[in-house]
């Protein structure tokens, strides 16, 4: 499209505006982390990394932390498992309710998540199912298997169905061609669906809050110690952690799909 | 029979029946939706219309429309609904206008490097955890935060915007922005260069253009981001909590204080009922718009 010079220029700036508007606040909580003070103030006097090994140390902080990995790992597998055989069932078979079930997938992300922390606690109360990791994993892989299912569903509709069929014309058995033909074009969208799914449950909230009972994730420990007021330096350090944590599996999320399925539910998009 | 020659019957007889197949495939994923998911949804709208025994704290397993009615009736549940609603709507309109120029400049504007780079950069706040992102903004505002840092460096007056609906405001608009900006960012993506040279060609200037030919053909990624935006703000019950003031509760703080420490679960479904209504008259619309395909 041809613009001015002076739409181009305008276009720039508030771009700009809108990238520090975006950034500024992640570098905040970084630069706070190293604050060695215990009053968080700005400007900071002191620097330190003191906060980390207290955080590291803290034994609440490192159970919190190890169910937070346990559960992403068990909703993980779970959404890999059935985000991909619905994918494979909504790309292969034309069916009666087929636009039923695409919406039935992304209902989870498209309610509020407290309605389905809800709906869960109100399941579990009814039939008896007192708190575990195992309530708290079937919340996560609920909203996680949407996730999945965008991937690998994207990556489906690039690839051709010929390559198949001259596989099975080849005399290949159809669990050979899936093995050796269908699996390797999809794996790296499977890993990608995977690792934000991973991502996406090691850092909710929302629907953990009614899913937990008295056990703490990491993101629950955070949300309890900011609500008290209590160990604020520890937050910072905790907090710079899980953003890291999360951004790693992120970055090669997005390397292994490129760009692909983008503009299909924002966070598994790009 | 050999193991070899079993599977290759199996397999053989899952060819020749693509049904079957398709059954197999579909169906452990679709029982997990109907079975945990539907199944709770339902059990949750029941309970909304059942009581709890004020002495000992049990459901009562009485139909009744009394919770509908509190509801209904008493004033604060009005204002806090409507609270939640017009945060959502400023949040919504907010996250659009800043989204639209930002992803146009993003897709159609920029070099393919710094776009990359952008892009890159945006994957940051987008999947940044949440309660850092909230945490952050506690540091921003609060009296002895940067905000006020900065401000009495400049000698400029403060502002005063800790623990009010304004902080809110501003933190759900940069809580959501992301969520705005991909569907949008999609959108215009999926516009051909080819289509706003030909509208250039016959005359369009570039407003002409970007009303009549990009805005027409980026609506459904607008009305997309909105879906997650509204519906993000209706289930938060965080950042009223952290970030806004004495009166800031939201939907979501009422059905957590009746559901985690009232012990009401019936009420909280109603609660959630009604966020649910709400959302289920603001799909329908993003329906109409046909956002579902950019969903």
């Amino acid at each position: 499209m041809k613009l001015s010079r002076f739409t181009r220029a305008g276009l720039a700036t508030f771009a700009a505006c809108v990238v520090f508007f975006l950034i500024a606040p992640l570098l905040v909580i970084l630069l706070f982390a190293f604050d060695a003070s215990n009053v968080q103030t700005f400007p900071i006097h002191h620097w330190t990394t003191y906060w980390f090994s207290v955080a590291w140390h803290d034994p609440a902080v490192r159970s919190a932390l190890w169910l937070s990995v346990k559960a992403g790992v068990l909703a993980t597998a779970i959404a890999l498992i059935l985000g991909t055989m619905v994918a494979f069932g909504i790309h292969r078979y034309r069916f009666f309710g087929r636009d039923t079930v695409s919406l039935l997938l992304v209902l989870p992300i498209a309610l509020p998540g407290i309605v389905t922390g809800l709906a869960l606690q109100s399941a579990f109360n009814l039939v008896g199912i007192p708190f575990s990791i195992y309530t708290i994993v079937i919340g996560h892989a609920t909203f996680c298997i949407v996730v999945v299912f965008n991937n690998v569903v994207a990556r489906l509709r690039r690839t051709s169905t010929s390559l198949m069929e001259a596989s099975a014309d080849l005399g290949a058995s159809p669990l050979q061609t899936f093995r050796l033909v269908t699996l390797p074009t999809i794996s790296t969208a499977v890993i990608a669906g995977g690792l934000l799914a991973f991502a996406l449950s090691f850092d909710e909230v929302i629907v953990t809050t009614f899913t937990a009972g008295a056990q703490n994730t990491l993101p629950l420990w955070i949300f309890g110690a900011i609500r008290l007021g209590q160990q604020l330096p520890e937050v910072n350090a905790v907090v710079v952690g899980v953003v890291l944590l999360t951004l790693i599996p992120i970055a090669f999320a997005a390397r292994m799909s490129s760009g692909e399925g983008t503009g299909r539910s924002t966070r598994s998009s790009i | 029979m050999s193991d070899r020659g079993l599977r290759q019957r199996v397999g053989a007889a899952l060819w020749r029946r693509p049904w079957l197949r398709g059954v197999l495939t579909l169906s452990p994923p679709l029982l997990w939706f109907l079975v945990i998911y539907l199944a709770s949804l339902v059990v949750m709208l029941v309970t909304a219309f059942f009581t709890v025994n004020s002495l000992t704290g049990n459901v009562v397993y009485q139909w009744t429309w009394s919770n509908f009615s509190q509801i209904l009736t008493q004033s604060v549940y009005g204002s806090i609904i409507l609270r939640t609603l017009l945060m959502a709507i400023a949040v919504t309109i907010t996250d659009i206008l800043l989204a639209l120029p930002f992803a146009f400049f993003l897709a159609k504007v920029v070099s393919r490097r710094w776009r990359q780079l952008l892009l890159g950069l945006l994957l940051m706040p987008l999947w940044a955890s949440y309660l850092a992102k909230v945490y952050a903004w506690i540091n921003i505002l609060s009296n002895k935060g940067v905000l006020p840092g900065i401000e009495s460096k400049l000698g400029i007056p403060p502002t005063h915007i800790a623990y009010t609906n304004i902080a809110m405001w501003i933190v759900f608009s940069y809580l959501w922005l992301p969520f705005m900006i991909v569907p949008i960012y999609g959108a215009f993506e999926r516009v051909p260069d080819s289509l706003l040279e030909a509208s250039s060609d016959l005359g369009a200037g570039s407003w002409i253009t970007f009303r009549w030919v990009l805005l027409p053909m980026v609506l459904p990624g607008i009305v997309a981001g909105s879906i997650f935006t509204f519906s993000l703000t209706l289930g938060d019950f965080i950042t009223p909590l952290l970030i806004g003031g004495s009166n800031s509760d939201f939907i979501g703080n009422a059905i957590y204080d009746s559901a985690l420490n009232g012990g009401n679960l019936p009420f909280a479904a109603a609660l959630a009922f009604v966020s649910i209504a709400i959302m289920a008259i603001y799909l329908l619309l993003a329906r109409f718009a046909g956002a579902f395909e950019a969903l």
